[in-house]
């Protein structure tokens, strides 16, 4: 299973954490100090896997970005790889090519659709189009709920004028 | 694309960026969580748009590594919210904050309830993720029917279904006992024949938790898997959306795979000919292609697939061609695949036969070793360790010899660790043995553990014809100008013992060692000036005629140290000095150590027991479980030219003998001597590495026999009570025919407060336990491990179980064959509350000799305890209400072990009763409470008080109290026992003299890095 997804530019800074494991606010601090050092220090031919504390970390690099996610000595390496590639993908497809400025200003947007793909840190969706779809409905949903919320209060604003 | 219209959100976030140094942000921080906070103290004029913005803002922060230790409940209470928008942040934010063990959750409980039973589609969505995501095991208990009734639903549309069953996923993960095995065999058989790939992904992780735990059950999902894969390999029906860079779900593929090599074989032939068939296409069928995301996929399925051939067994072919297939990744450029490559042909070395063709490749995997990447070189390294035999160690070992100089330092303590087993495994002659040690001793001295120079020394002791060669080669050491003081310590003592062999060489008379040694003393720390005062005493000893000159020197440096602050330095000072006046005697007193103990290396016992300690439930290891006794023979495989496994530490003799010619000289041997009970038939010397460092080392062997018994028998009384009289007198029977390997009795006590270890070790076998309990339900499986190259004969296990408790053993095998490890799980059903213990009368046979063993089980009282807090509202109450006997009962209780109270309180944490702090204002008291778990009273809760006395800590007085008379009384009692002896705690006061002389352990040194290093294997 997939413990941890972390999100560390190439200076350090979080852009995303999400901990499918118990981890406590200390360890998830430590963990992310330990693994930034260990990634960001490496060289760009080698392979994409990181032996650390009996866990292998699967990392990936997209431009200043790495993708991290942490999983059982025994997984499948290449299979979590392709994961990460996948998020990338449908990240790419709602963003209109994505960059780290639309990460960090919607950092939210990307816990949504990190949580329409992986569940309890397994898979939970393969296609990008269902997935898409999903986001889609939910932003909707959204933005119903505010433009009902500013006609009540056009409503209400009439009314007491 | 803007932030949806959260202006606050977005300014917030660019002022943060916009911050010059770490201090700036800090500030920024500061003060955003300062307004959050003032916003959230009234909470009432807070618009629903606000309460979102201030929590995704708190959700920032977090991320940015600061601690948000407040507005958790403001997070959790937009989850009740009746609005989608609200409500999703609720969730999200939740979900991020916390973790399973947060109390806040428990809030959400019934929230997170209503919208998984609600009608609307989305709300189900947000809380079975949530669940999923951080559920535990409350969550498990409360929720996991009406999840099931989701992923069951043919109402539910699959965007639902999917999430229901992953969120049981974790629930099963948290909780195995919310899946009913009867009801969900047929279930999961049908939800793999859905249509909906989405549905199918995710039921197939469940089905991988569900046979990870128990395949037996669900074979009927066993075809259903094969067909899912070939649907996916040929391609059919597969939508468009569920193929990546043209394969279809390479998730999904893998997933299924991986769900496969939980059974353990395939019956069926027209099923198992369908998986080879696909198999084999994928197999033959992946090219080396341009694109990197499909080239990854493809590979993920094929080396997902080539695991899934190892499980099988196929046939030889099939092995050669995965083989085939690996030599071709370990040299490819890719790095990824390079990895993978070197990582499953390390797996591939568990199955038989294909060694051979692995070893050919000997040369590409040391090249990997050179690698750039150390996730390569460690691979590469796990490999060669692995491939590692008689036939081509001596190549291996000076590859990773010289790998040490350049390795990080990072892996130099593994890599250490490792050559030494190897050497000690396959060193093809002894004399090369010695050799690397030493090279490695002085290339990596600060990552030699001592385990391993104690090893040097015990090989050295037990083989005569090695001693002068070993003396020479420490004395050669010396002469470089600046050594490692593992190499000091270490030839130090060789040539303490065995100089005198050397005394015709030039350079080496007894005055001329001694000053070669000394030199190193001013650098050397006091942990070895006491080998060095050894020495010394012994050259004086060895020097005959007595030479005045060197004895005044050696007497200087006795007298020079009687005053150190050290007391062993100064004990051995002033007990040599007086020694060494006494002229003849002292050849008798500092006469060579005898040979050791034949016995397992207590390197390749640590390697093998952090194996043992990480097996879990994972494909991959099973497997390696079931091949287990494969995986030793490998190891441990005799070459034909007949070389004795050295890590067997016999008098074996340089040229070696065939095995079977040692094993019957031995019994010659033992016959002759007329000690036909006596298996051992060297008398048990005391340990000579616990002695290196001890003052009386010169004691003779008889003293320390009749001692260790004495120490074993005081260990088994010191804790006895009476009702365990019964296994009491035999333990002491026992001692007479063969030693047990370190005292059953801590064992024992060891075991009673954790649920797996050692019940039981004597040369030939080792008996583990692993326990599971739950409730007043207990599982307990014996370990039965030969540890001999011959099998162990007539092996008997009879239960003698008191009346409290109901057991039953399965059967155990009569014959346990070498090197094999037998599990006979006990079911065990506590009854009524008593602290009676379950006897396990254990008998063998190995050749001639009839061992018989009587070993309390450890289904003790507190396995029955469940810890459980209690809060002052509930605890009151029901102390008044249990006003007095028989169901409260007090005692006074005298000459109980003195203890700060802390400690008295992670005494009892330790069996299961959890002190609640803060119920009792006195500070000299202590509250406890915990549940007790029976067939007769079911859980009860149990209270404790005890009141200690500042000023005389050997005495308390004791309140326990409980709704079942006999419980009272006997957890009462089982409290006492605790308190008044600490079993384990008491031994290890021991006084320093006599040396302790327990036969196998070797002193454990203040921090053990040997420990710490076999971690790493």
């Amino acid at each position: 299973m997939i413990h941890f997804v972390l999100l560390i530019s190439r200076q350090g800074k979080v852009r995303l954490t999400k901990w499918y494991s118990p981890y406590t606010q200390k360890e998830r601090t430590k963990v992310i100090r330990e693994l930034s050092g260990m990634i960001l220090s490496r060289g760009p031919k080698l392979c994409n896997f990181v032996e650390w504390r009996g866990y292998k970390v699967v990392y990936k690099r997209y431009a200043s970005l790495y993708f991290c996610m942490c999983i059982d000595q025994e997984d499948n390496e290449l299979e979590v790889l392709e994961i990460i590639h996948h998020y990338v993908e449908i990240l790419d497809r709602y963003f209109g090519s994505v960059c780290e400025l639309d990460l960090i200003f919607n950092f939210h947007k990307a816990y949504y659709v990190l949580d329409e793909l992986l569940i309890a840190g397994e898979l939970q969706e393969s296609s990008k189009k269902t997935v898409a779809r999903l986001i889609a409905a939910q932003d909707s949903l959204v933005e119903a709920a505010k433009e009902e919320a500013s006609s009540i209060s056009n409503i209400i604003a009439q009314a007491t004028k | 694309m803007a932030l949806s219209g959260m202006r606050g959100l977005s300014v917030f976030i660019s002022d943060v960026r916009n911050c010059q140094n770490k201090e700036q942000e800090r500030l920024r921080v500061d003060k955003e969580l300062g307004n959050i906070r003032t916003r959230f103290k009234n909470e009432k004029g807070l618009t629903p748009y606000e309460k979102k913005k201030y929590v995704w803002k708190m959700l920032y922060i977090h991320m940015l590594g600061y601690d948000v230790n407040f507005g958790h409940m403001e997070a959790v209470s937009l989850i009740s919210a009746p609005k989608y928008p609200e409500k999703q942040v609720g969730y999200i934010v939740t979900s991020c904050l916390l973790n399973e063990n947060h109390d806040f959750l428990r809030l959400a409980i019934n929230a997170v309830r209503n919208d998984i039973v609600g009608r609307n589609e989305t709300f189900q969505c947000l809380a079975l993720t949530l669940v999923g995501n951080i559920g535990g095991r409350e969550f498990a208990e409360s929720l996991a029917p009406d999840v099931q009734k989701l992923l069951i639903s043919s109402s539910c549309r699959p965007l639902v279904r999917k999430k229901a069953a992953l969120c049981l996923v974790r629930l099963f993960r948290k909780n195995p006992d919310v899946m009913n095995v009867d009801s969900w065999s047929d279930r999961m058989a049908q939800l793999l024949d859905e249509r909906d790939l989405g549905v199918v992904t995710s039921s197939m992780s469940l089905l991988v938790a569900l046979v990870s735990n128990n395949h037996e059950e669900y074979w009927s999902c066993l075809p259903k898997c094969v067909k899912v894969l070939e649907r996916l390999a040929r391609n059919q029906d597969v939508p468009q959306e569920y193929t990546y860079y043209g394969i279809p779900s390479p998730w999904l593929q893998v997933k299924t795979m991986r769900a496969l090599q939980y059974f353990s074989t395939i019956e069926d032939p027209d099923t198992r000919r369908s998986l080879f068939e696909v198999l084999q296409r994928i197999l033959m069928g992946t090219d080396v292609v341009k694109n990197v995301n499909k080239n990854n996929a493809s590979h993920a399925v094929l080396f997902e697939a080539l695991a899934l051939v190892m499980h099988l067994d196929a046939e030889k072919e099939m092995m050669s061609q995965c083989v085939a297939l690996l030599g071709k990744f370990i040299s490819v450029r890719e790095p990824n695949i390079r990895y993978l490559g070197l990582e499953n042909m390390t797996r591939m070395l568990m199955v038989t036969d294909v060694q051979d063709i692995i070893k050919r490749h000997q040369a590409q995997i040391i090249t990997s070793l050179k690698d750039p990447d150390i996730s390569i070189r460690r691979r590469a390294l796990d490999l060669l360790y692995g491939m590692c035999d008689v036939s081509n160690a001596k190549d291996i070992v000076e590859e990773l010899l010289q790998y040490l100089s350049t390795a990080e330092f990072a892996m130099r303590e593994e890599l250490s660790l490792k050559i030494a087993i190897l050497v000690e495994k396959f060193a093809p002659d002894l004399s090369w043995y010695v050799d690397v040690i030493l090279q490695l001793i002085d290339k990596a001295g600060d990552f030699v553990s001592d385990d391993i120079w104690f090893r040097v020394v015990q090989f050295v002791t037990n083989n005569e014809d090695l001693q002068p060669y070993a003396a020479l080669k420490a004395r050669e050491y010396l002469d470089k100008p600046a050594i490692h003081e593992t190499m000091v310590k270490v030839s130090a003592y060789i040539l303490g013992e065995y100089s005198h062999l050397l005394a015709r060489r030039p350079g080496c008379s007894p005055k001329e060692i001694f000053s070669v040694i000394h030199e190193k003393l001013p650098t050397v720390t006091t942990s070895t000036i006491p080998i060095l005062l050894s020495t010394y005493a012994k050259i004086l000893m060895h020097t005959q005629p007595p030479d005045p000159e060197l004895q005044n020197q050696i007497w200087a440096i006795f007298r020079k140290y009687e005053g150190c602050i050290d007391v062993e330095i100064q004990q051995r000072a002033v007990e040599y000095f007086e020694l060494s006046k006494k002229g003849a005697a002292l050849m008798d007193i500092l006469a060579e150590m005898p040979k050791f103990p034949e016995r397992q290396s207590s390197l390749i016992k640590k390697a093998e027991d952090t194996e043992a300690d990480t097996a879990d439930q994972s494909a991959i290891k099973l497997r390696a479980q079931q091949q287990n006794s494969n995986a030793l023979v490998v190891t441990d495989q005799r070459p034909a030219n007949g070389t004795p496994p050295v890590s067997q530490l016999g008098s074996v003799k340089v040229p070696s003998i065939s095995n079977v010619d040692r094993d019957s000289a031995d019994q010659r041997e033992a016959q002759s001597n007329g000690t036909l009970t006596v298996v051992d038939p060297q008398p048990p010397s005391p340990d000579l590495l616990g002695d290196l460092l001890s003052p009386l080392a010169i004691e003779g062997p008889q003293l320390a026999e009749n001692q260790s018994d004495h120490n074993l028998g005081a260990g088994v009384k010191g804790a006895a009570v009476a009702e365990e009289a019964l296994a009491l007198a035999p333990i002491e029977d026992q001692m007479n025919t063969v030693q047990p390997i370190g005292s059953i009795a801590e064992r024992f006590h060891a075991l009673c407060l954790k649920d797996s270890g050692v019940l039981y070790e004597d040369p030939y076998i080792q008996i583990g336990t692993k326990a599971e309990w739950r409730a007043h339900h207990g599982r307990l499986v014996l370990f039965l491990g030969n540890k001999n190259t011959s099998p162990l004969t007539s092996v008997q296990a009879i239960l003698l179980s008191p009346s409290h408790l109901r057991t039953e053993l399965s059967l155990v095998p009569e014959t346990i064959p070498p090197r094999a490890q037998v599990q006979c799980p006990l079911e065990v059903v506590n009854l009524r509350p008593s602290r009676d213990v379950t006897v396990l009368d254990f008998s063998y046979k190995f050749g001639t000799h009839l061992v018989n063993v009587k070993l309390r089980l450890p289904a003790v009282l507190n396995k029955f305890l469940q810890p459980i807090s209690v809060s002052a509202e509930e605890f009151f109450p029901q102390w008044r209400s249990l006003s007095g006997p028989p169901l409260k009962l007090q005692e006074v209780v005298r000459g109980v072990r003195p203890m700060p109270l802390l400690e008295m309180g992670n005494l009892f944490n330790s069996f299961q009763l959890i002190v609640c702090p803060g119920l009792d204002p006195n500070t000299n008291n202590l509250v406890a409470s915990t549940t007790f778990y029976s067939e007769s009273t079911r859980a009860m809760l149990c209270l404790v008080r005890i009141e200690t006395d500042s000023a005389d800590r050997t005495q308390l007085r004791m309140t326990v109290a409980s709704g079942d008379p006999a419980l009272t009384f006997e957890l009462k009692e089982f409290i006492k026992e605790q308190l008044v002896s600490i079993p384990t705690a008491s031994r290890a006061a021991a006084p320093p003299i006599p040396p302790q002389p327990q036969p196998t352990s070797p002193p454990p040194p203040a921090s053990d890095p040997g420990a710490l290093l076999a971690g790493l294997l």
